[in-house]
This record gives C-alpha cells, structure tokens and sequence, in this order.
C-alpha cells in the first residue's frame, strides 16, 4: 500500500499517473478528503468520470476497491451484512445433540464472525482485510432509508450488527459516493462528506482526457471532436454529452476510420453522442453541418497559429 | 492554526450564513481542519478548501465564490459591500449586470434586516368550528366570489385537508406476523430464546409509502385571484407529508418548497414573496414547462412521482413550445393532473390554443376553484391510478 500524497500537487500526479486528468480543484478536494479522512461527495451530470475517481484512487494507493452500487430498496441484508441462517440453524441442532441446552452459549455460539457474511460495506471495513476504497456509486438511486444506514459508517467508519457487536475499520476506508441527481441526497449526507460538483471539462483538459484514454485516435480527429461536443454543449439539448460519450465517439469515428469530421459521418454515428431521440432529430442534418464547419475551422486556425 | 485566520474563518462564516447558506459550527471546524492541509498562500486552493467543507450544494457554491471573492479580498471589503447595499436602491448601471447572488452577498453584509416576521397584533381567536349551513355554502362558493371573511374560514378548512396519494408498493420489508415474507433472520432470534426450537415463523411485509408529489402552480396575472387560497393549499400540502416539491411560474419558474416548509404560512408567504420575481405578470407557461424539464424533471420525478399542474392554460406566448414540453412531462412523471379552475363554467369547451395544446397529455383534468373541488381532487389523488390508454378524461 502507498503512502497518501502530502500536497495538492502529489494528489494531481498520482491521479495524472493514473491517466485521470483531473483539474485543480477536483485535486485538491479529493487531497483534503484524504488528509481528513472524509468521505468525498461527487455530484454531476451522467459521464464526467465521478466512478472512475474511485478506480483511480484504488489502483493509485494500491488498496482493494469495494463497490457497492445502489438500486432503489436496498437494504443491510445486500449492502452491509447477512447472517449465515442454514449453518446456524444446523449449529443449534448439532449443539442440542450434544447436549447443550444453556440459552445464553448457544446465543454466543451462533452469532459469531464465522456465521456473519460480510457484504460491501463491512466488507469495506473489515479490519482483518486489507485498507480500502469504498465506492458508494449513485447513492440518488437508492431510497432515503438506505441513507439512513449509511450514517454510522460515514461519521465513524463503523458498523453496528446488533447480535454481534460494533465493527470498527483498523484503517479508515477511502469512501467515494457518486451521485447523478435524480434525486436530492439529504443534508445529513452531505454535512457529513466535502462536497464536489464535477462539471464537463474545458477543451484543453477534455483533448488531454481523450489523448489519455482513447491514444488511438488521429491527433487532428481528436481536436475537432472536441470543438464539436464543446459546441454542442451550448446547443439548445435536454440532454448534453458527457466526456465518456466524447470518447466513446472519438473512437467509433475511428473504427469507421474518419481522419477528420464530415457531417455525413456525424450524421451516422451521433447516436453514440446522444441518447434522446427529441435531441438527435433537432441536431441532425443542418445543425450538424453548421456545427462541423466551425468546429474544422476552430481547429484549422489553432493549427495555423501555433 | 493561527488565531487570526480561525477567526477570519468564523467571520466569513457568519457571512455565509447571513447570506443564506447553512454553515454551522461543524463546517467552521472542518473549514479550519482543511486550511491546516493546503498551501494558505496559494489563493485558489484556499478557496476549494473552504468551499469543499461549507458547500453541500451546487446551488450554493455561486452564492460562496461572491462571498468569499469580497470577504478575502481585504480586509475593508466588509464596509464596502455594506455600502454597496446602500447604494443598491440608486439605479447603478453596474447592478443589473452583476449575477443575482451578489445581490444576495451584499444584502449578507449589509446591517441584518429584520427577518420576516409575523404581524405583531394578535389575530383575534379563530371561530373554533363554523356553522354546518355555512360550511356548506363554503364548500361551493367560487374562490373568487369569497370575502375576506370568507377566504378566512375557507384557510382554516383547507388546514384540516389531508392529501392521501394512492400508496407505492416499496422493496422494503418490515416485520408483521400476518406478512408474505418469512423473516429468518427473525425466527432465529426467537428460537434462541425457545432454546433453539422453533415455535413461531417470524414474517415480514413489504412497506407502502405514498409516491412523491410535485406541484407546478401558475401565479401569473389570470391566476392572481385564486393565488391566496392556492397558496395555502399548498402550505398545507408541503407540511402534510414528506417527498413533496413545490414550484411556482408566470414567466419563471421557482422552486419554493423550503420556504413553504416553514410551519407558519404567513411567515412562509412572506419568504415566497421575496423570491419569487413574477406574481400576477405574464405566463409562459411552455417556456416555465421547458425550465423544469431540463433544470428539476430528472431530479424530483424520480420514484413514480405524480405531478399536479395547477394553471388556467391561457399561454402569452400562443403555446409556443406547450406541446413538447407537456409530452416529456408527461412521459417523466408516473401521472399527470391537471387543474384548472376554468372549468367550474359547466360546458367549458378547451378552447384556447394553450388548452388544446396541453390536453392530449394529461392524465386527469380537474377543476380547482371551490373547497369542494379540492376535496374530490383528494378523494381522486388516495384512489390508484388509471392505466394510461393516452386520451384524457375529464373528471368534474
């Protein structure tokens, strides 16, 4: 396991050296989040790299990633912790064949670790398991109950199991939660993690995104791709494209072996940009020339300046 | 730490505070903790520092970097926010162009006004019950025939409404002998106190809830009349149950839940009123509809919401837009009413393009401009929803 990065400027490289662009101020968040040991809150819009953060840190720290990803009605039994009831309920009979009858052993005998399976969150802080990164993805998902649950292990890291006993982390997870906003996270939530919003990336930070993480693509291609999306970001859409469909696209261009854009094969492929069929029928065809032109142009003059 | 920048700390959370934010004694000391871990020279990473432990909101953080560009600028910038303030009622041309969050750091600033408060006269004592025969002609009487008197008692019998939405089958499960679901975990503790026999299977049965409910009320000029008792049908609906979001639009749309959260309607009104830009203007009602598809639709129409539109349909803009945007409400949302108080006319024919526009994309179209009205809508909302076979029914 490595050491945690002691400055702003060690966080950006060892996400950097992840291939995680990230920008100064989701770095130095995700720094005071690891110097204080708070759980880091990630609101944005659906594809700006909020889950990869996670990944990143995990692979970057050398620590076990667990994932718990959230689904309306989940409860303890899926997400913290389930009690072993067929190898208990044949240990009360074994035990009643030997003779015991002391309710207060039998008790004590069934309710031990051996019998408790662990599920992501004590999983998390098992402090017999190696440190972790706990990615609590698209908590909005989940209902207001499950929230609730989380509480305890967000403040302390730590896990009451009634039968058993409180569970305390050795070392304090790194906790990630994600949230797209399809619902409000309470407040209680919130006070308890350092908040960040991560937006769509400028287009130096999303051309040095797409060169990390699509290197297969034409230098020039990768440029105006993203003069096209920046544009279209500021086109009148409900639904804007996130960073993870700019490379999705970059690449399919590619495949289709596009060295630069052409409004026809914009046309084809912008069901890899957009997912709303109101979207693509009110870009498609002129708006898609219009945006290319001047996307080719933007490019075209960069070049001629450097 | 030294004592001078906790200080400033403590200051420039107060500020926030005054300025709208919640920042409690908690965020301060996390605020401080934070400083301790970053560069304190490096500006910019200050300000993550600070915004990271004292923002929870996206909402907020425009109203934090105003604030905290003037309260870390220098020291004297407190005095001259505050005289900004002053000046604020002068016509500035720099004022208009400043973003609407400055407006609200420099009011933070400036000498606390007095917070709204209720009316210092004591109402005199609410008639305890009112006279059957007159809570009969309350029931029907048109809201914008009432008297003053008579909006009064209409008040005091909307508080006693309660609003029971048809409840949501959840995926939680609680215990409950008579229930679908074996609980082992359950009968295993129970045994264990039987020495380990099993006398009783301890059950378990999935939890209702009522679905969430959201509330989008036009309070433009053609409106204003019903506006008051329709306000407080919705205090009343915002303090009745959780889950609820409350907007209001003419030519804007506002969300004013928290504010009608507040226990107290007068004192909720009054904060309304102060946020709200528009009362009695135009309605625009596609654009209002565009704003809440894109900016709230995917964060409150989650979990099967239903959503109540409260609005007469007379669109400034000719339905510029309605259509569309009442098809992607409707699609969002698990079911569409509408209300509208037009229809208390018997042989209302939807007339104007802003109705026809939005009718083919309701669920239910109700009329809302007598108690009794809003009682059967009640009566409506606890029955399940129809399944949807894409026509409207009208329902009065």
């Amino acid at each position: 396991m490595t050491l945690l990065p002691a400055s702003v400027g060690e966080t950006a490289s060892l996400l950097a050296a992840q291939g995680y662009i990230a920008d100064t101020e989701l770095a130095t968040t995700v720094h005071l989040a690891l110097a204080m040991q708070r759980p880091l809150l990630l609101e944005g819009e659906p594809g700006t790299g909020k889950t990869e953060i996670a990944k990143v840190l995990a692979a970057g720290l050398g620590r076990r990633l667990v994932r718990l990803q959230c689904y309306d009605g989940l409860d303890l039994a899926a997400a913290a912790y389930e009690w072993d009831h067929a190898r208990q309920l044949v240990a009360i009979r074994i035990a009643e064949a030997a003779g015991e009858t002391d309710r207060g052993i039998l008790g004590r005998d069934i309710y031990t670790r051996e019998y408790l399976q662990p599920r992501p969150l004590l999983s998390a802080i098992d402090p017999d398991l190696p440190p972790s990164v706990l990615l609590i993805d698209e908590l909005d998902r989940a209902d207001e109950p499950f929230e609730a649950f989380l509480l305890e292990l967000l403040a302390d890291y730590q896990i009451t199991v009634p039968e058993y006993g409180t569970i305390k982390a050795a070392v304090p997870p790194i906790v990630v939660v994600t949230s797209n906003r399809t619902r409000e996270v309470h407040d209680a939530i919130r006070r308890r993690c350092l908040y960040h919003w991560v937006d769509y990336p400028n287009a130096a930070r999303e051309r040095a995104i797409l060169a990390s993480k699509a290197p297969g693509v034409p230098a020039k291609l990768s440029a105006e791709v993203v003069a096209f999306v920046q544009r279209l970001r500021s086109a009148d859409l409900f639904k804007f494209p996130g960073v993870a469909e700019t490379i999705d696209w970059a690449g399919a261009l590619t495949y289709l072996d596009q060295h630069e854009l052409s409004p026809g094969a914009v046309d084809e492929t912008l069901g890899v940009l957009l997912k709303y069929q109101d979207d693509i029928a009110k870009i498609k065809g002129d708006e898609v020339a219009r945006l290319v032109g001047e996307a080719r142009a933007e490019v075209r003059q960069a070049a001629d300046a450097a | 730490m030294t004592g001078r920048l906790g200080a400033n700390v403590v200051q420039f959370a107060r500020l926030l505070r005054r300025a709208g934010l919640r920042v409690g004694p908690a965020e301060t000391i996390a605020a401080q903790e934070a400083l301790t871990q970053v560069d304190i020279g490096d500006r910019a990473q200050v300000r993550i520092a600070l915004r990271a432990t004292m923002v929870h909101r996206r909402e907020q953080q425009e109203v934090f970097d105003q604030a905290f560009s003037l309260f870390w600028r220098d020291p004297n910038a407190a005095k001259q926010a505050a005289a900004m303030a002053m000046l604020d009622g002068r016509p500035d041309p720099e004022a208009k162009k400043a973003p609407p969050a400055s407006r609200r750091v420099a009011e933070a600033f400036a000498p606390k006004p007095s917070a709204p408060q209720k009316p210092a006269e004591e109402a005199p004592p609410e008639a305890i019950a009112l006279v059957a025969s007159e809570r009969e002609r309350l029931q029907t009487m048109d809201f914008e025939a009432m008297s003053a008197a008579d909006i009064d008692a209409a008040k005091a019998e909307i508080r006693r409404l309660v609003l029971p939405l048809d409840l949501q089958r959840t995926r939680r499960l609680r215990p409950d002998p008579r229930g679908q679901v074996i609980d082992l975990r359950g009968t295993l503790r129970q045994s264990l106190r039987q020495g380990g026999e099993i006398l009783e299977i301890a059950r378990r049965r999935r939890v209702t809830r009522p679905p969430p409910l959201v509330v989008l009320c036009d309070i433009s000029g053609s409106m204003a009349r019903y506006a008051q008792i329709l306000l407080h049908f919705l205090h009343a609906v915002a303090n009745d149950r959780e889950r609820v979001q409350i907007f209001l639009f003419g030519t804007r749309l506002s969300n004013v839940t928290r504010q009608l959260r507040h226990r107290d309607p007068e004192v909720a009104f009054q904060m309304v009123a102060q946020i709200v830009p528009d009362w009695s203007g135009g309605t625009r009602i596609g654009e209002a509809l565009e704003q809440f598809n894109r900016l709230w639709a995917r964060r409150v129409l989650g979990q099967g919401a239903v959503v109540l539109l409260v609005t007469d349909g007379l669109d400034r803009d000719g339905a510029k837009g309605l259509a569309e945007n009442m098809d992607r409400l409707h699609r969002s949302c698990r079911r569409l009413i509408w209300l509208n108080p037009l229809l208390r006319w018997d042989g209302f024919e939807p007339r104007s393009q802003g109705i026809r526009a939005m009718l083919p994309y309701v669920d239910e179209f109700r009329p809302v401009h007598n108690l009794a009205s809003l009682r059967s809508l009640i009566d409506l909302l606890s029955r399940p929803a129809p399944a949807r076979d894409g026509s409207w029914r009208m329902t009065a």
